[in-house]
């Protein structure tokens, strides 16, 4: 069969059972736009290529598919960067498809050229310029299977217009035909028996064990297996930011989340803890504070598909390279069979009692607002919480919101929380709740934002309304980027510099009415429950809820960067008992 | 430098032979800080493969990162690590020296010392060649700065494991990779 690159491109697409494109076309991707009109692909039209790198990636966080982002050359393929290096950091399954120049332009600084492998070498997985028609079935299955394997990436395939126009003869590779064309890319994935035993015997024997479970885990879809685990050694689990949703924050054994704004007794575990049991996490600098006293006494046991995170911030005792979802299988069976055999768990009534005293101790608080002062956003988003339909999904953008939503909601089931941990990109939360929407059309899905991220990517909510995909917005709106407005009041002696922004212009309710949303103001807190119920029973366009929220609120507890977590700062009314936390 | 003195590693990297792949290379140990002291690349024995003959210094990077870095990238093949003790190092220097009438025989005979080839002869002119042990070559190199090296150019370092039953290959990381 003759095809044209263009047609090659979109069948392989469709023999990856690509269902959604999130684009916008230009010049040199245009032929491959042609044949997209008799697909069965559907293409979803953004406003702005980063929208349609970070839809992408809010579909594969929520269907664990990969995402697929198709642009033009030159602006088009820079502006596709930031939401490559963010699936790079969160590990997100993606493929991106750039046009590029004639292959006889290339290098000449041709309209609209740019060096897009070079540019994206380091901000993705893998990458390939294909240069003839007939190697586009192959380079197009190579980036979905390492897209999809090991540890998940976004793979960039850049394709010149002419290899576009070019006629091929059609052949779809075979699994073994990629895996052939990929030598040096075999993932191990079943981890090593002997240290799968040992750590068995480690978490038998330990006294304050802990289960650190990272975002690994939802990529390896292995939340059955650490819920198992977790109950059949009664050992407590911390989530991490890209974890929250794999283990159910309303069961006994859950501490919810670690970290610089975790709670004090998810930080204050880990660092007592004599056994962290790592799963699919990364000793983040955001996790671990000052790293040399970072829970001195844990040994560890760490478990990653990626052999490069194993020893790269601290030293493992037990290291092990696999699958987390077989691994943490594996590790169940050996506990199984040690109990069987006769093994007795180490005691850890005291660690228990102790985690218990904390909890009880140290919850997250804030103090409710003052009778006509300005509404606390923790107190927004409780009220959101608890009116979320059953199912719901919430992303968020980066910053003081993005850690009230991760501490504040009420995560039960996996796949429900899209945010971006690693990169911190701000204006994340939009176009990532329109892809998750477009991947789960059957939940609600509820983005909530700060005013400097709304204004970052707001526009997609324009591909939101015209596309059809309704999705809500709760703007968190304190004129300010409150984040870095804390650091300058707690770090900079409260100076200011360049952080507010301005609390009625934009005008957001407008500016929502403008692009086809409804827009609901709220300001006072009787307000809040009628907003949040009007915009759960719209689901015929996207809903914009804009909270002015309190300016001088901050994100507790806290590290401060750099500190150790010893030295946790935590709610005002709680430091005068700090001296519990031990 | 005698080859007991280690302050080097020589990894030798197998790769896939595609466009961009030294980039790769060269863009992972600049992203992750680690400093390269010299590389050599050619086509390997396999076809379709390159061996790149990377030297690091044993202060700015630590081994196990590297390698582990390295073979995430996925033209990467095999890497071995070659322990300098156990490994036959070369190296290619050519050097064109300034010679007057009164000196030139001097050079000739420090030529003909190390083993040197002499491979042009101008009038104020001499272009020699010398292939050995780094640390040869840096001696050579050293002699000669003394007459006035006018050009020079070394290849970096290449190196094979030494033919003896302790100095077997040693995969640093076989075919696991993620």
């Amino acid at each position: 069969m003759k095809l044209t690159g263009a047609q090659a491109l979109i069948k392989s697409l469709e023999e990856e059972a690509v269902e959604v494109i999130f684009g916008l076309p230009g010049g040199c991707i245009l032929p491959a736009y042609d044949p997209l009109l008799e697909s069965t692909i559907r293409h979803i039209l953004v406003r702005h290529e980063q929208g349609a790198g970070h839809m992408a990636e809010g579909y594969a966080h929520v269907t664990g598919r990969p995402g697929v982002a198709m642009v033009t050359s030159g602006p088009a393929a820079t502006n596709l960067v930031t939401p490559l290096m963010d699936a790079y950091m969160d590990s997100i399954p993606m493929v991106a498809i750039t046009g590029q120049v004639p292959t006889g332009a290339i290098g000449s600084d041709a309209f609209q050229e740019c060096d897009t492998v070079g540019i994206t070498r380091s901000v993705t997985k893998h990458n390939e310029l294909v240069m003839t028609a007939e190697d586009l079935p192959l380079a197009i299955r190579q980036a979905f299977h390492l897209a999809t394997t090991g540890r998940p990436g976004p793979v960039l395939v850049d394709v010149p217009k002419d290899v576009l126009q070019a006629t091929m003869t059609w052949e779809w590779p075979s699994h073994d035909d990629v895996l052939a064309s990929l030598p040096g890319y075999r993932p191990n994935v079943k981890g090593h028996p002997r240290m799968i035993k040992e750590a068995a015997k480690l978490i038998l024997a330990a006294e304050r064990p802990l289960l650190y479970v990272g975002g690994g885990m939802l990529k390896a879809r292995a939340a059955d297996e650490l819920r198992a685990l977790a109950e059949l050694t009664g050992i407590h689990v911390v989530t991490t930011l890209m974890a929250r949703g794999v283990f159910p924050d309303d069961h006994p054994l859950a501490l919810g989340m670690p970290g610089m704004h975790g709670n004090a007794t998810a930080v204050t575990a880990m660092q007592k803890s004599d056994l962290l049991i790592t799963l699919g996490a990364r000793f983040d600098d955001r996790i671990t504070g000052r790293v040399d006293s970072f829970a001195p006494e844990a040994k560890i046991i760490h478990v990653d598909i990626d052999p490069a995170e194993q020893g790269k911030v601290r030293r493992p005792d037990v290291p092990i390279v696999g699958d987390c979802k077989y691994v943490t299988g594996e590790i169940l069976k050996a506990v199984r069979d040690l109990l069987a055999g006769g093994t007795e768990a180490a005691d850890t009534g005291p660690w228990k009692s102790r985690i218990s005293g904390w909890r009880e101790q140290f919850p997250l608080h804030y103090e409710p607002s003052e009778p006509g002062a300005a509404l606390k956003p923790q107190f927004c988003l409780e009220k959101l919480r608890d009116a979320a339909p059953e199912g719901t999904i919430l992303t968020s953008g980066v910053g003081q919101h993005q850690m009230w939503s991760s501490q504040y909601w009420n995560f039960t089931e996996p796949y429900t929380w899209v945010n971006s941990g690693g990169l911190g990109t701000m204006g994340f939360s939009i176009p990532a709740a329109i892809g998750a929407k477009v991947g789960r059309p059957d939940r609600t899905v509820w983005a909530v934002d700060g005013d400097g991220c709304f204004q970052m990517t707001a526009q997609e909510l324009v591909t939101a309304t015209v596309e059809r995909i309704p999705i809500k917005v709760a703007l968190l709106n304190n004129s300010y980027l409150g984040m870095v407005r804390q650091w300058q009041e707690m770090f900079y002696g409260e100076r200011y510099s360049e952080v507010y922004l301005s609390p009625d212009t934009p005008d957001y309710v407008r500016w929502a009415e403008a692009m086809g949303c409804v827009g609901i103001r709220v300001e006072s807190p009787e307000e809040v429950e009628p907003a949040i119920e009007k915009a759960n029973s719209i689901n015929d366009r996207s809903v914009v809820v804009e909270f002015r929220v309190d300016a001088g609120e901050k994100v507790f507890p806290m590290v401060p960067a750099g500190a150790s977590n010893d030295e946790l700062v935590l709610p005002a009314a709680q430091m005068p008992r700090k001296s519990a936390l031990s | 430098m005698t080859p007991d003195d280690v302050n080097h590693h020589i990894l030798s990297v197998l790769v896939q032979n595609r466009p961009g792949v030294l980039a790769r290379v060269a863009g992972l140990f600049a992203r992750r800080g680690f400093n390269i002291m010299s590389l050599a690349v050619a086509p390997a024995e396999d076809e379709g493969m390159s061996r790149l003959t990377i030297v690091v210094d044993v202060e700015s990077t630590p081994l196990e990162q590297i390698t582990k870095q390295l073979f995430k990238l996925i033209e990467v093949v095999k890497i071995s690590e070659l322990d300098p003790r156990r490994s036959v190092e070369r190296e290619l220097l050519l050097a064109t020296v300034r010679v007057t009438s009164d000196d030139r025989g001097q050079v000739v005979e420090l030529a003909t010392i190390f083993e040197a080839k002499i491979l042009a002869v101008g009038v104020d002119a001499l272009t020699v060649s010398l292939e050995g042990h780094p640390s040869k070559v840096d001696d050579f190199e050293a002699l000669l700065e003394g007459y006035g090296i006018v050009e020079l150019q070394r290849t970096g370092r290449v190196a094979l494991p030494k033919l003896d039953r302790q100095s077997r290959l040693r995969a640093v990381k076989g075919r696991t990779g993620s």
